[in-house]
């Protein structure tokens, strides 16, 4: 076998051992894929119809049947969090926590306060309408102003390069404005939040990040009709 | 002195300070244990915690962290001495995923089945009953989840063997049953069976006392 034939067989061998199952917007998957390619880590990308979910993704997550779910050598590693811990502890270049205990203690703190708190309270505030969305929103800005505080003297919540929180919160840079788009309010301005969205520039902007930016125009898209489901769910008050 | 360097403000009644202080004692780290009335939260533990105002709160050389799996992870990452979490990165991944599942799936559906009534309480049942089946398959056979000894995950479920016991008695529904659950059941009592595990619970008559107050509050409450 010739030398460059040896190393596509090589990289074949190594694409199959790492395959990503992923839809091509969700948080949870972005970022996952994120990670990865911050690593420079090839993976192969298996795309799920979430309406019609393969067989695969059922056998591998048999109890959240979810994206997204990595297959490393035929395992199976679920919980986008959990996915990103095990992502830096297998690929040691360009690491995504900090080495110091407090300091990953700290970061895993804000990256689950996103996803407990942030997320839900974003989702919230898209989804209701009157009364109930104007306290939906006041809720989201409290959250948000923590999150907000993190980021003082710092470009990213990692420092001077992308991290873990930077990851968890990467849905925010690209959601965010989607939401105010589509429901007609604004969730963060200039006066309160300048740190968040100088940060939402620097992420979207970032090399590799920018890479696997979700196109606008199909968020706006998909997320105008979970907005008119839901809304038309709800009576408004 | 090497207690001064690390204080852990709890609640006897909270399961999630009693995974700590499992963490610390099976680690043999010595601690100032600061109890909290949770009616009326000190300005330290609101200094320390000003996002959620809960317990756990672990401080050591005057870093507070918080969230009970975080602060275990901590721990583990501090004091390398009987580890926690094992070695193997998948094995670690895998020790995730359960911790949070236990605190995702099983225990908010523990917590309805304990607060509500009739129709609702019988969905709420079934549903803690299918995730302690699922919670089971995590096992894998083994004696505890961290093998031939405790682990991270162990801590993590652990409390709802004494839980479920005895919310058990006071809603009259056996949640784990050795029929239905034998791994799941036998692995609570060796769990609980463990000395340094029996000798951090809370006063068991005192916790029940507590809990029937508290599901007499609950139902009340709905009612009106």
């Amino acid at each position: 076998m010739s030398s460059s034939a040896m190393v596509t067989a090589n990289q074949l061998i190594i694409m199959a051992e790492l395959k990503l199952f992923r839809t091509s917007s969700s948080p949870f998957v972005l970022r996952v894929v994120w990670a990865l390619d911050l690593k420079g880590i090839q993976y192969d990308n298996i795309f799920e119809d979430l309406s019609n979910k393969s067989s695969l993704l059922l056998q591998y997550n048999p109890i959240y049947k979810k994206v997204p779910v990595l297959v490393h050598n035929g395992k199976p590693l679920l919980e986008s969090l959990v996915i990103l811990e095990y992502i830096d502890e297998i690929w040691k270049q360009t690491p995504i926590l900090p080495e110091d205990p407090s300091e990953r203690a700290t970061a895993r703190f804000w990256a689950k306060f996103g996803d407990d708190k942030v997320l839900p309270s974003i989702w919230n505030a898209f989804i209701k309408q009157g009364k109930d969305q104007e306290e939906a929103i006041v809720t989201a800005q409290e959250n948000l102003g923590c999150v907000e505080r993190q980021l003082t003297g710092k470009k990213f919540f990692n420092g001077e390069t992308i991290g873990l929180v930077d990851l968890a919160f990467g849905w925010l840079a690209n959601l965010l404005s989607v939401f105010e788009e589509v429901c007609g309010v604004t969730l963060i301005d200039h006066e309160k939040f300048p740190l968040l969205l100088e940060w939402i520039q620097n992420f979207a902007d970032a090399p590799i990040i920018k890479e696997s930016w979700p196109p606008r125009d199909k968020l706006i898209t998909r997320y105008q009709a979970f907005h008119e489901v839901y809304t038309s769910k709800e009576a408004p008050k | 002195m090497a207690e001064d360097s690390v204080k852990l403000l709890g609640n006897w009644v909270s399961p999630y300070s009693l995974k700590v202080k499992w963490a610390l004692k099976l680690k043999g780290i010595q601690y100032q244990y600061v109890e909290e009335d949770l009616q009326n939260k000190s300005p330290m533990l609101l200094q320390y915690n000003p996002v959620y105002k809960k317990i756990p709160v672990l401080v050591h050389d005057d870093k507070p962290l918080a969230e009970s799996l975080i602060i275990l992870e901590y721990i583990d990452e501090v004091w390398k001495q009987n580890p926690l979490l094992p070695i193997d990165p998948y094995e670690r991944a895998k020790a995730r995923f359960w911790a949070k599942f236990v605190d995702d799936k099983c225990v908010p559906a523990l917590m309805a089945a304990f607060s509500k009534k009739g129709e609702e309480q019988e969905r709420a049942v079934k549903e803690a009953h299918e995730n302690l089946k699922i919670l089971e398959s995590g096992l894998e056979g083994k004696r505890f989840f961290g093998g031939e000894t405790i682990g991270f995950v162990d801590i993590a479920a652990g409390w709802i063997g004494c839980s479920v016991q005895m919310t058990g008695e006071i809603i009259g529904i056996n949640l784990i049953d050795a029929e239905t659950m034998p791994l799941l059941h036998s692995w609570f009592q060796d769990f609980l069976e463990i000395p340094l595990i029996k000798e951090c619970l809370p006063p068991q008559d005192k916790l029940l006392e507590y809990i029937k107050e508290l599901h007499t509050k609950i139902l009340t409450a709905a009612s009106t």
